[in-house]
Order: structure tokens, then C-alpha cells, then sequence
């Protein structure tokens, strides 16, 4: 059972609750279609003469392929094509190069090595899946199996095999200077010296499946006028539409991308492989062509989100205060970028959660394994980090004998503080979230933990930017050339002093409205588009026990005015009316 | 042999939008011939309601009622550019794009009904019921439909009205780390109740008390449903799912839904939630996405409480019975730590 209370009484004061739309639970225009099963889906477009592809996969971790025979295949009655390497305009590419980050690194189909089990190698068009699902077991691949990685501390070892020839030490190349990513804020080593408490843990998160109901895939359809339409399960339709122009060298314009309802994304259809390749089949075909993954390649071949491996160690007082934290972070990217980059530097920014800690260290890599390629999903860069974090909190928490709620709220961060990433903290609400969560549960707490607010106690001397030890340990192929220690204190090299107060870039907002009539009012909503009406939810006492029905909906307000009939002689209330045109061509139908 | 209650806590935060920046998205709004609104957008809809919330938010913006308002995805020939529904980005960017192209759109909406009224536009309010009059005058009004039929069929003008959000691209500095993440961020906290049995390692979660800060709940129903949804993923992700049960090694993978387990509904506890509301500065009318965010806090509170109730530290995920029963074994039996002290 699951029961819902709306705290109104917290931020009341920072909140306009007369809004007329905002804050209603309105029913989703769509539901109807959801339930009856009358949603269109990518694969609810049929066309005649649908051509079905599947892939050709490696069933090795790492191998080069010597030589390929698709002859047996070819013969095979209603094949329609095999597609190679060579018939991709563009066979190299990453997703993130559309905000350009990173190196292409990936090939559509492999033309010469594979790097993990179930990369594609060539793919069949059919008249059906079936008969695409026989010619794929008849092409013949003849496989040099080379050394593997499957675990990221060895991918880090000098002599460990190359995965991604784009980065051959195993790890993405950040700013062309370092083997990953840092941060670096006060002084660790000298706070753990005066710390009461050292505190380690080692935290491991498995890769997992996004799991959609509807598998990843897509149906391209060549049209009359020089373009392809290509109907899509995608999360991001423009994200797929110029990955597929820049792997197949079209002009962007010539792909119409239709998507729209998605049988559950979680971060899994992003990726933009489907897309290419459908569109390829139909361009060399010249028929709609559908490539749409089964459950075993959506679990074994489609990227999960990623393992990731956490080392924190963290320094603490006595009365409980922590005073320096030190990250080392491995993300498995599996064998090629996909988005694991930008998670590193999402999980970096995250750092050391949502606590002020005045002396934090990290060392953050993107790993380069012959597994399956990591990509997004929910929580991305955060839920593996977010495990990490909160076990440790209990742990040094443990460590200062002090409960672990109490132990949060004592740390917490709070409006005015600086963050480890050089920005001032605003907005913040981790101190009520505790107290609510703690009260809901009858967990006690020191009533004077109670009494704390996110909005002071914050600020002050907790808005310092400490001075800061850096280091250029892990320079790009550094760690090639002998055993490199993967924690931000361990290097060899000579540290850096950078002042205390070091801000080198600005804080970044959203860009302005480009003209005044785009402005709508403070953000917040007091747009002063609709004149104030009678809250719309009256406020609750605070620590109300919870009713079992959600208080969610709103109560009785003046019943709606029954609209009158519509005035005869509308112009399109009631169809169009103009002499010689039919009536209902166009404008709503009604009655 | 015994059953084992133990109770853990986690706290989080979560950063909303895309990391660093660089992601635009666009929306185009526009009157019908009969006085609706229609918003267009290339944004996905994954289940998580973005056409229900970017309508609320045209409704809310326009002045008009929601019933007034319709929403049309996924098309590139129709849509303007958008990046895509990742990263908690759908409420926060395409919410703010709909906002300016609702603003534009509504400008337009007032300067025609102040033409057929014959007063300064600037003199005009909606009442969000589908009528527009002047400020303190209810009587001289007019309605949204009529003021938009007039515009489209009397005055030769157009309603509409285009928006896009932008935070512009940044990078992190090499050397410290700084970087501006994003604008704003979501919070929760959550105590999870369980039992352990140390015979089997089987884990039981008996309830959910969560607090979930989104800034604001622009559809309290949807926030509910992703909050609803979330933990149950929270649960799943602590106790049940890996593509790889023996990570790094590559065996016993799961090749479909009898092999990837995960709870049903028999496993899912009672959760009780209470959300918080404290606006964000530039997120659209203050709301955070709480969709992401949701499941996080689940996995270590999980966590921490099996180690409240049997004392074996589970720091590899998922924490199966297998590793729970070593564990113990390694210990020399459950210690019940006892903590989150009950009144």
C-alpha cells in the first residue's frame, strides 16, 4: 500500500500556490490509448514488402577477423542483402561527438576487430525475420581470438591488453591531458592527519538491464521525394536523426524521424543504433526495412548501465564532523565511449554528495573493458556514486558513534555553503527531506537536530574556497609506462599549490529569452497570468498522521460554470462554412 | 535460525538537466481556427508524462484551461529541435521552452483581445477559464476563443509564439574539478524497514518512509506514479538485477525475463511518501524532475539496513541471498546492530 502526503507547511513562504493548471492532477491526454492498447508504437506502422534485418555477432570477448563467407547465406531463398562495413558511408563514430566530446571511436558494423561478445559484423536484410534469423547462423566468420579485459583494475596494468585502438591505454583521454577526471578542493592528506577517525570502504555496483517492455528498434521507409522516414522507439529523436546522418553522410534534412510513444526508455534508447542501420537497409534496398532487437540482444547486447567501482576513504572528527573525503572512481565502459565519458563527469560534479566537507579529492576514470558497451540509464552517473556515499556515511557514522540520520544533518549541505566543485549551494532541502523521512518512519533523533534548516547555519566560513593541493599524475599514457597509483594522493609526481579562493570560470545560466515578449514572469511561476483565486490546496498542518487516500486531490472549489451552447455563426465552432466548401474540410467537428 | 527486523537510512540530492550544459530544446505554440492551443514539440514521451506536464504548463502560461490545450510529440518535420528525454532534462528544458513559446503566444492572445475590447492590452488578465477581461472590470471581457477567431478572421493575425532553453555549453577545469553541473537539484531521504532471515539470506522489505524535495509536484499524480515507480526500481536494482550475476566475470548472464529477476508483486512494500516543494530559481514554475532521482536512495538504504540487521556489510550490488548467507558465514552467524531507535 502506498500512501502520499504533500508537506505545503515547508517553503510555503517561497512557493505561489495559486496557480491554476500547475499543481492539478490532471489526467495524461494519452491514457486512454495507453489502456485500451490503441497507442501507436514504432512497430504499429505495417507497409508492404517490410524487409526484416538481423545481425551477425562475434561470440568472442576479443578476436580480429580473418576472413568472412557469406556465400551460404547469400543462397538462401529470400535474402534480399547483406550489408558489410563498407556499405557505411561513415563507419566510425560517438555519440557525444553531437556536443563535441570525445574521439569517434565505434564502428556501426566492425570491419576488422571485434571487442566484445555480440558486436555486429554484418548484418542480413530478409523477407522475413525468420529467414534473416537462418542466413545469420549460415555466414561463416573466421575469428583470431586475441587476449581480453574484463576487469577495470586490470585494464588499468601496464601490459593489459589494448581494447579501443582510438584510446590505447584504456581510458578515455580527458581535456587531452589526463587519463581521468580530477577534483581537487583544500588540502586531503593534511585532514586526514588531524582526523579522529579514518574511515575506507570499497563499493561495487553490477551492470544492469534498462529492461523496457518494448525492445530497442526502428522501421525506415524510403520516400518519394529523396528522403527517409524512419519510425522510432528513441528517447532523444534528434540525438538518433544526426547520428544517422553523420554515419550514413546525409544531409540531416533528408530524415524525417517519427517517435513518440515509448514502451519504457529508463536511459536504454539513446544509443542510436537501430536508427542507422534501418535507414542503411532501406537506402540500399530501397524498401522499408525493419531492425528491431529481441530480448536476448536488449539484455545481452544492448548497453547497460555500467558497472562502477567506488573507493572512499574519509577523514572524521570526534564529534562527528567530516572533515576531508577522497574518491576513487571506475567506471566500465565496456569497449567503446558511448555516454560513460559524460557520466564520469556528471558523477565528478556530484562529489562528495550533498555534504559540506571542506577538504575533498577525486580521481574519476572511464574504463575501457572487452565487455558489452556501458550506457545510459536512470540515476545516470549518480545511483552507482549515490550506493557508494551513503553507505559510507554509515560507516562513518559508526565510526563517531553518532546515529546515522543525525550523522547526515550534521554534515548536510545548506543554502550559502561551496561546494566542492567551486559553485555556491542555493536551494537546498536535504535537511527537511531527513527530518520529514526520520519523523514519517518514528525514527528518533536529538530533537536539536530537529530544530536545523537548510536555509542557515550555511554560508560564512563554509563558503570558502580552500587553498588547494593539485597534481599531474596520469597524464594521457602515462600509466603504459609502469604501475601509476589510481588515488588522487598516491602519485609520484611534484603537488601544486593553487590560493585559496580560485574561481577560474563563470557560473553558467540558461540563456535569456531572445525578445521581451518571451519573458514570463519570476520563474517560480507568480507569473500574474492568472489572477489569484482561493488556494487551491488549503495548507496542512505539519505532521498530520497519513491518511491512506492521497490528499492530492484539490478540494471542492466553485463547481465550473456549465458553458452556455455555442453562439451560432463562429467561424469554425462548428465546421467551416463558406460557400463551395464542404462542410467539416477542416475545423472541429462537433455534436 | 531467526529473522532478523533492521532498519537503514539514506539521503541524497540529484542534479537536474544535462551535466555541463549544451542542450537546447524548442516548442512551438499555436491558436486553432477555433481558439485552441496546440503545442508542438519533438520531445519524447517515454510513460513519464511529459505531454502532461508541458500541457499544464501552456495552460498555465496562456491563461487558458488545460482541456483547451493539446500536445504533439516526436516529429521532426513538425517539432523543433530537441535533445531528448535523458538526463531529468524533459521538465527542466522543454518545460522552459513551452513557458516562452506560451508567453509569446499570449502577448499576442492579449494585444487582440485589447483591439476588440478597445483597451490597453496591458489592462487585460485571464481568468484561466477561458476568458479574458479587464483587470478589476469583470464584465468587459471577452473570450479566449472569440479574441483568437477575431484575431485569426477579422485582423489578419497570427497566435503564436516559439521558445527555446538553452544553458550553454562549459567545461570542467582539468586540474580542480570546477564546473557548473547544473542550475538546480532534487532531494529525498528515506528509511527502509526489513527482515533478514539468516537461515536462507532471504530479504523481506516490510516498509518504505520516504521525503522526496522536488521543487514543485506540477502534476501530483505523475509525481506520485514516478516516486511510486522509482522505488520499486530502488528495490529491484538493491536486492535483484545484474546482467552480469559474477561481474567482471561474463557467465550466468540472463538472457530474458525468467533469468533477469526482479520482484513482483508480492515483494513490493507498503511506501509511505511525503513530498517537499521549494521552487528552483529557473526551473519551469520552481519543479525539479523527480523521475531519476527517485530510485536512488533506495539501494544503500536497503543496504544499511541488512547491515543493521545482521551486521554483514553488502557493498557489492545486487545483494543476493548468496552473498548475505556468506557473509554471515564469515561473520560466525547475524549481528543485529539495532540502530534507528524506535520511540
Amino acid at each position: 500500500m502506498t500512501t502520499v502526503e504533500f508537506r505545503k507547511d515547508l517553503f510555503a513562504d517561497e512557493r505561489d500556490d495559486n496557480l491554476q493548471e500547475i499543481g492539478q492532477p490532471t489526467i495524461r491526454q494519452d491514457i486512454l490509448g495507453h489502456v485500451t492498447g490503441r497507442s501507436v508504437y514504432y512497430d504499429d506502422h505495417p507497409f508492404e514488402g517490410l524487409l526484416h534485418m538481423r545481425c551477425v555477432r562475434s561470440p568472442h570477448h576479443h578476436a580480429r577477423i580473418r576472413s568472412v563467407d557469406t556465400s551460404p547465406a547469400e543462397h538462401i531463398a529470400g535474402v534480399r542483402r547483406i550489408v558489410r562495413p563498407g556499405d557505411i558511408p561513415k563507419n566510425l563514430n560517438t555519440l557525444l561527438s553531437l556536443i563535441g566530446f570525445g574521439k569517434d571511436d565505434e564502428p556501426l558494423l566492425a570491419p576488422s576487430k571485434v571487442a566484445y561478445r555480440g558486436e555486429p559484423v554484418l548484418a542480413v536484410i530478409a523477407d522475413s525475420d525468420r529467414i534473416a534469423r537462418k542466413a545469420v547462423n549460415a555466414v561463416r566468420v573466421d575469428w583470431e581470438t586475441l587476449p581480453h579485459v574484463l576487469d577495470v583494475e586490470q585494464a588499468l596494468q601496464p601490459d593489459a591488453p589494448v581494447v579501443n585502438d582510438t584510446y590505447p591505454d584504456n581510458t578515455f583521454d580527458y581535456y587531452e591531458t589526463f587519463d581521468h577526471q580530477k577534483l581537487r578542493f583544500g588540502d586531503v592528506e593534511a585532514a586526514f592527519a588531524s582526523a579522529d577517525h579514518i574511515v575506507e570502504g570499497r563499493y561495487q555496483m553490477s551492470p544492469i538491464e534498462q529492461a523496457p517492455m518494448e525492445t530497442c528498434g526502428a522501421i525506415a521507409v524510403p520516400e518519394t521525394n529523396d528522403r527517409f522516414t524512419c519510425y522510432t522507439s528513441t528517447q532523444a529523436l534528434f540525438f538518433s536523426l544526426a547520428t544517422t546522418a553523420k554515419l550514413l553522410d546525409l544531409q540531416s534534412s533528408r530524415l524525417h524521424f517519427v517517435g513518440g510513444t515509448v514502451g519504457g526508455g529508463f536511459g536504454g534508447k539513446v544509443d542510436s543504433i537501430v536508427e542507422p542501420m534501418s535507414v542503411l537497409g532501406a537506402m540500399l534496398t530501397g524498401k522499408p526495412v525493419k531492425f528491431m532487437w529481441d530480448r536476448e540482444e536488449e539484455m545481452q547486447v544492448g548497453a547497460p548501465r555500467g558497472a562502477e567501482l567506488w573507493l572512499i576513504k574519509d577523514g572524521v572528527t570526534r564529534d562527528g564532523r567530516i572533515l576531508a573525503r577522497q574518491f576513487t572512481g571506475l567506471f566500465d565502459s565496456g569497449a567503446y565511449t558511448r555516454l560513460s565519458s559524460y557520466a564520469v563527469v556528471k558523477a565528478t560534479g556530484h562529489l562528495p554528495g550533498p555534504y559540506t566537507i571542506p577538504n575533498v579529492a577525486a580521481n574519476v576514470y572511464c574504463v575501457f573493458t572487452n565487455r558489452t558497451p556501458a550506457t545510459a540509464m536512470r540515476g545516470f552517473g549518480i545511483t552507482g556514486v549515490d550506493f557508494a556515499i551513503e553507505r559510507q556515511m554509515d560507516r562513518s557514522a559508526d565510526a563517531a558513534g553518532i546515529d546515522p540520520v543525525e550523522f547526515r544533518i550534521l554534515n548536510a549541505y545548506r543554502d550559502g555553503d561551496m561546494k566542492a566543485h567551486r559553485r555556491t549551494a542555493k536551494n537546498t532541502a536535504l535537511i527537511e527531506c531527513c527530518q520529514v523521512a526520520a519523523e514519517k518512519a518514528a525514527w528518533l533523533v536529538d530533537p536539536a537536530v530537529l530544530g536545523q534548516s537548510s536555509r542557515s547555519g550555511g554560508g560564512g566560513t563554509r563558503a570558502d574556497i580552500p587553498e588547494t593541493v593539485t597534481d599531474e599524475t596520469g597524464r594521457i599514457g602515462e600509466r603504459r609506462g609502469g604501475r601509476i597509483p589510481l588515488d588522487p594522493l598516491a602519485g609520484p609526481g611534484p603537488k601544486k599549490r593553487v590560493a585559496a579562493g580560485t574561481v577560474r570560470s563563470q557560473e553558467v545560466s540558461a540563456v535569456a529569452p531572445q525578445r521581451p515578449d518571451m519573458e514570463h514572469g519570476p520563474a517560480t511561476g507568480e507569473s500574474g497570468a492568472a489572477p489569484a483565486r482561493a488556494p487551491s490546496v488549503p495548507p496542512q498542518p505539519p505532521h498530520v498522521s497519513t491518511p491512506a487516500v492521497p490528499p492530492v486531490t484539490p478540494p471542492a472549489v466553485a463547481p465550473p460554470v456549465k458553458k452556455p451552447p455555442l453562439p451560432p455563426k463562429k467561424p469554425f465552432s462548428e465546421g467551416v462554412r463558406r460557400p463551395g466548401v464542404p462542410r467539416f474540410l477542416s475545423g472541429t467537428r462537433r455534436r | 535460525m531467526a529473522i532478523h527486523k533492521g532498519r537503514g537510512f539514506a539521503s541524497v540530492n540529484y542534479p537536474i538537466g544535462m551535466n555541463l550544459g549544451g542542450d537546447p530544446s524548442q516548442a512551438l505554440v499555436h491558436s486553432t481556427p477555433d481558439g485552441k492551443f496546440k503545442v508542438s514539440l519533438s520531445s519524447i514521451d517515454l510513460g513519464q508524462g511529459l505531454k502532461s506536464v508541458t500541457r499544464q504548463i501552456a495552460a498555465e502560461t496562456l491563461g487558458v484551461p488545460v482541456s483547451d490545450v493539446y500536445v504533439d510529440t516526436a516529429d521532426s518535420d513538425t517539432g523543433p529541435h530537441c535533445m531528448g528525454s535523458f538526463a531529468s532534462r524533459g521538465t527542466h528544458r522543454v518545460g522552459n521552452a513551452v513557458i516562452r513559446a506560451a508567453t509569446e503566444a499570449r502577448t499576442q492572445l492579449l494585444d487582440a483581445a485589447s483591439e476588440e475590447l478597445e483597451v490597453d492590452a496591458r489592462d487585460l488578465v485571464t481568468d484561466g477559464a477561458g476568458n479574458i477581461h479587464v483587470r478589476g472590470a469583470p464584465g468587459r471581457s471577452i473570450s479566449v476563443a472569440d479574441a483568437s477567431i477575431a484575431a485569426q478572421f477579422k485582423q489578419g493575425r497570427t497566435l503564436a509564439g516559439r521558445g527555446i532553453f538553452l544553458v550553454p555549453p562549459s567545461e570542467a577545469d582539468p586540474e580542480t574539478g570546477e564546473m557548473s553541473p547544473v542550475t538546480c537539484f532534487a532531494h529525498a531521504a528515506l528509511v527502509v524497514d526489513l527482515e533478514v532471515d539468516d537461515e536462507t539470506g532471504e530479504v523481506t522489505v516490510l516498509e518504505i518512509n520516504s521525503a522526496y524535495e522536488v521543487g514543485r509536484a506540477l502534476n501530483p499524480r505523475l509525481v506520485e506514479q514516478q516516486l511510486i515507480g522509482g522505488a520499486w526500481m530502488g528495490l529491484s536494482h538493491a536486492l535483484y538485477e545484474t546482467t552480469e550475476p559474477y561481474y567482471p566475470a561474463r557467465e550466468n548472464a540472463p538472457l530474458d525475463f525468467n533469468e533477469y529477476v526482479m520482484p513482483g508483486p508480492g515483494d513490493v512494500a507498503t511506501h509511505n511518501i511525503a513530498i517537499l516543494e521549494r521552487p528552483a530559481e529557473d526551473a519551469p514554475f520552481g519543479g525539479k524532475g523527480p523521475g531519476e532521482m527517485c530510485a536512488n536512495p533506495v539501494l544503500p538504504a536497503v543496504a544499511n539496513a541488512i547491515f543493521d540487521a545482521v551486521g554483514v556489510h553488502c557493498d557489492h550490488l545486487p545483494i543476493t541471498a548468496e552473498k548475505i548467507l556468506r557473509g554471515l558465514r564469515a561473520n560466525g552467524g547475524a549481528r543485529p546492530r539495532n540502530r534507528g531507535r524506535r520511540p
